[in-house]
């Protein structure tokens, strides 16, 4: 329970877990900017992952969601604010151009490590097997020891159900076993936060099932996760925070079943009913 | 009239023991310039993809005039033009004029010219890697050199090597184009014998025989590699 880090704004009001003491943040962004040319996607976010949190990202298409989550590991560089991880800042200046841009590739790169990303689309590096793209980042990046990395991979293929087909091309796998390695892969790297983008939107609706299963298993041990999500009923479920964007803004944000139960604005009211 | 075999014969008086060595010699040429093509091609691909527009222009200039220019005028140039550049550059270092292995100056106009076409094939073949494979790299801390050598070059192979094929066998025959400035490989070898003998047809036959060799062995190597770069890929 570290005090050092600096509370933003949003710390401790949003925090899911009543409990009182303060748990040390491992996501926070601060008044958060993206344009892409002449759109305003992003509009100024906050908002702090504390660690244990599992925090939901919803809203309809087009609120920016998917932006704030590549916001946080840099695919997508902000305009202009604030994110740090573990309470470093990421360190970012402007071009020529006057656009925004990383200001230390080593430094992001270093972060980077930290930070599990789950994608939309998997993904997965084609021209490897499952094995070897669990292997990847932890012998080449991470420098661990080839042994160790197999080993901890083939744990955690067979953690996610995918150990017989550890020696196959991620071509000859359904959606949902591609998610699924995907998820794998990011868990090899031992990350201090996983980060789903929409991780069942591109796969058909009788694969979402095992791949929730393996996502609500990683929440119930306490990993702390940020998860851009449609499945309102999963993120319901599993998340202890729900944020909910309305054109690039938070317009609303907290427990799930306030939330989802007792919606404020005129807007999340809407949002819910039409899901429903 | 019959067909004098004895004329092939490795050791003298048959020519076959030149053949060879011309052979050779194009098959150091063709591997040599190949090589360098395909490292000028790495860059070229990576400069006009991701360069600043300075890279980008000149790299359009290269890769258009060189593939604007028949490549004979250009083995020609480059050739004469390359070892006289040489030579200048040595004498306003105050050395003598260097004589310029043959060679060296042959790997260098092939691997010239094979650079533009390799830069065209790779940058299509890189274009064709799926956006998403490179930004999990990028999203899991890979720094650019790693990403290229682990994750873009494999993932582009499959696309690139039908083209790559098509340059290989193509430069293996663009050896024969050193037979104007006088470089003694398989052409000009054969040139030679039938010039000796006058029995033009014999050597020309033989020598089609081992282009013909050559480009049969390639394929053979080439279905390994494609095979093997294809690994992941679903036949369809």
């Amino acid at each position: 329970m570290s005090q050092e880090t600096a509370p933003s704004p949003t710390a401790d009001r949003a925090s899911g877990h009543a409990t009182g003491a303060m748990r040390e943040a491992v996501v926070e962004l601060v008044d958060v900017h993206k344009s892409f040319g002449q759109l305003e996607v992003l509009k100024g976010i906050s908002m702090t992952s504390h660690v244990g949190d599992v925090t939901a990202i919803i809203g309809a298409s087009g609120s920016g969601k998917s932006t704030l989550l590549r916001c946080i590991n840099m695919l997508e560089i902000p305009s202009s604010g604030t994110v740090r991880v573990h309470g470093e800042e990421i360190g970012l200046r402007r071009n020529g151009h006057g656009e925004s841009e990383i200001a230390d590739r080593r430094q992001i790169q270093r972060i980077r490590t930290r930070l599990g990303m789950v994608f939309q689309s998997f993904n997965l590096w084609q021209h490897m097997t499952l094995r070897d793209n669990v292997i990847e980042v932890p012998i080449h990046v991470l420098g661990r020891k080839r042994d160790e990395a197999i080993r901890d991979a083939d744990a955690l293929l067979e953690r996610v159900g995918l150990f017989e087909k550890r020696d196959t091309f991620p071509a000859y796998l359904s959606g949902g076993q591609q998610q699924r390695a995907a998820i794998a892969r990011a868990l090899a790297i031992n990350p201090d936060v996983m980060l789903f983008d929409e991780p069942t939107s591109a796969l058909d609706p009788e694969l979402v099932g095992e791949v929730l299963t393996v996502i609500r298993d990683l929440a119930s041990e306490g990993r702390t996760m940020i998860l851009v999500t449609h499945e309102m009923s999963f993120a319901r479920e599993v998340a202890n925070r729900v944020i909910f964007l309305h054109q690039g803004l938070v317009e609303e944000e907290g427990e799930p079943n306030a939330i989802f139960n007792h919606p404020k604005s005129e807007r999340l009211q809407r949002f819910i009913g039409s899901i429903r | 009239m019959g067909i004098d075999w004895s004329l092939l014969a490795l050791s003298p008086p048959g020519w076959g023991g030149v053949l060879l060595r011309g052979l050779v010699t194009s098959l150091e040429i063709a591997g040599g310039g190949y090589a360098l093509g395909l490292a000028i091609g790495v860059g070229g691909a990576f400069g006009k993809l991701y360069g600043g527009p300075v890279t980008r222009d000149l790299l359009e200039c290269y890769t258009t005039a060189i593939r604007a220019i028949p490549e004979l005028v250009l083995i020609v140039l480059i050739y004469y033009a390359g070892t006289d550049a040489v030579n200048r550059l040595a004498e306003s270092l105050g050395h003598d004029a260097v004589n310029i292995n043959g060679l060296v100056a042959g790997i260098f106009v092939i691997g010239i010219v094979q650079g533009a076409y390799s830069t065209e094939v790779l940058r299509g073949a890189i274009k064709a890697v799926p956006f998403g494979e490179i930004e999990a790299a990028r999203a899991y801390g890979m720094p650019s050199g790693l990403l290229l050598r682990r994750i873009t070059l494999p993932a582009m192979l499959p696309h690139a090597i039908p083209g790559l094929a098509n340059l290989w066998l193509i430069a293996t025959k663009d050896t024969a184009l050193l037979a104007v400035v006088g470089f003694t490989e398989l052409t000009m070898a054969t040139r030679q014998a039938g010039g000796a003998t006058k029995d033009y047809f014999l050597f020309f036959c033989a020598a089609g025989i081992l282009y013909l060799m050559v480009t049969l062995v390639s394929n053979q190597i080439i279905r390994v590699v494609e095979r093997r770069a294809r690994r992941g890929m679903r036949e369809v």
